[in-house]
């Protein structure tokens, strides 16, 4: 018991690998960071496309269903290797600038696939007749889309976004393998240079740092709406 | 204007979903500055004539003239069309996530091309005009239903409509709440506004009316000025709908 304390949880080995760990972990941050920005546009346009009507958007709604079937249905860690594969492919030699962007491919091209069934759900949420009064108020479909459905469907999705956000962050760590020395990378650097596995543990008190404020500001967000647009009887 | 001198007109009207017939041909005539309600039974085939006027269904077969365009055939450009419709329902559709003054200023502002500080102003007009420029900044779960109902009949005015088509806009309010909503539209039809009604408030329909049509499964079976349909009408089913509408305390 003791021995194991001491390889995970020794005060010394903590607070030495906590500066090797802080500098990969920095790149998990701009990973997630980067990541997510492109995730949020890219399937909430994916989404607008899956929804739209009539026949002539047929072959756009097919891609966007196929898109998402498809990158849903493979392992984020495959993607990560094909992505690597494709890129030794076309570049001649690996800069670590050129490791963190397929990295990001890797990750937007998987979370864009679940964001967008979540807008999705969240926007069909929407009861029609909330459309049909923006309709028949002549607004357009995009205006509707954009002014009435979508304000309403992405409060809606707020915590599952989060949720599917919280596991991107932990999935960064995966990056590792195609050699980004971002956090996890560090502590294995840490383990072998002092045979200890503190470093890991470092490692995962960093992302339930990460995840714990955030999951609480959400619910916060998810209040505040509530107080001011639903009725109290007074 | 349309030819024969109305401001709308139905001919042949037939709407179907799926298999079942809704509409089986409905001809009918509204002149400007007139208020027409519709009675009958639910089902009859009511909500569905008010929304192909302005096109929230696409009539299977015949034509519908409005203001001496006619909407049926051809390329219409529906988003202009209903800026001169406004139609207002039954379980009122007020956007929950914005406030009031929001609700009636969107289409304005964004179909319209009106600036916000004009729509406002005339959203606020509006709002004074039936009480409630109080509750401007509120949100509509914060409204009683007959207050709701008012703001979405002010929402589908903002826009200047020449029409508005009015879906049972009573059936889901408290009975003490009715009466508000009633009056605004009394002043409503006072302006001049033309009007279709689908109601079942029988001595509403009987005080305002030009004109009520009895619709069953889905055809007109009998028109005329209210008396003629409230004190004589001539078709048993009239008789037989009126009758039963008389036990439900409705009239």
């Amino acid at each position: 018991m003791g021995h194991f304390l001491h390889e995970f949880f020794s005060p010394l080995d903590f607070l030495r690998s906590t500066p090797e760990v802080w500098n990969g972990f920095k790149l998990n941050l701009e990973l997630m960071v980067v990541a997510e920005a492109f995730i949020l546009v890219l399937a909430l346009l994916l989404a607008i496309v899956r929804g739209l009507p009539g026949r002539a958007a047929l072959p756009f709604r097919a891609a966007a269903i196929l898109y998402t079937d498809v990158f849903r249905g493979t392992p984020l860690l495959l993607v990560l290797f094909m992505v690597q594969g494709f890129a030794t492919l076309n570049y001649a030699g690996l800069s670590s600038g050129s490791l963190f962007r397929n990295g990001v491919i890797a990750l937007v091209l998987v979370y864009t696939a679940y964001v967008t069934e979540v807008y999705r759900a969240g926007i069909e949420s929407v009861h029609p007749s909330q459309r049909m009064a923006a309709r028949s108020l002549g607004l357009s479909y995009m205006q509707s889309l954009r002014y009435v459905v979508l304000p309403q469907a992405i409060r809606r999705v707020v915590p599952p976004l989060l949720n599917d956000f919280i596991g991107l962050q932990k999935d960064t760590v995966l990056i590792t393998v195609i050699g980004l020395t971002e956090s996890l990378a560090q502590a294995n650097f840490y383990q072998s240079d002092y045979a200890n596995f503190t470093g890991l543990t470092v490692t995962a008190v960093f992302f339930i740092f990460l995840t714990i404020p955030l999951a609480r500001f959400t619910d916060h967000i998810i209040r505040q709406r509530e107080r001011r647009e639903r009725a109290q009887v007074v | 204007m349309s030819e024969n001198g109305q401001f709308v007109s139905l001919q042949g009207v037939r709407k179907r979903f799926d298999n079942l017939e809704v509409l089986h041909g409905i001809d009918l005539d509204i002149a400007e500055h007139s208020v027409v309600c519709l009675i009958g039974a639910s089902g009859s085939g009511k909500s569905t004539l008010l929304r192909c006027i302005n096109l929230l269904e696409r009539v299977d077969a015949g034509t519908i003239v409005v203001d001496g365009q006619t909407i049926t055939e051809g390329k219409v450009d529906v988003n202009r069309l209903r800026q001169k419709i406004g139609i207002v329902f039954q379980a009122y559709n007020l956007f929950p996530h914005m406030t009031v003054l929001q609700n009636v200023t969107l289409a304005p502002r964004k179909a319209l091309g009106i600036s916000r500080d004009k729509a406002q102003a005339h959203a606020r007009a509006l709002l004074r005009q039936i009480g409630l420029e109080d509750k401007a900044e509120e949100f509509p779960d914060r409204l009683s239903g007959g207050q709701q109902q008012r703001v979405a009949i002010v929402r589908a005015l903002a826009t200047g409509p020449k029409l508005m088509l009015l879906d049972e806009i009573t059936s889901a309010l408290d009975p003490q709440l009715i009466g508000e909503v009633l009056e605004l539209v009394r002043e409503l039809a006072d302006s001049g506004m033309t009007m279709i009604l689908a109601t079942h408030e029988m001595s509403f329909a009987r005080e305002v009316a030009n004109k009520v049509c009895f619709l069953d499964a889905g055809v007109i079976h009998e028109e005329g000025t209210p008396s003629e349909i409230f004190s004589s009408p001539r078709e048993e089913r009239t008789r037989e709908f009126l009758a039963r509408v008389l036990e439900g305390g409705r009239l």
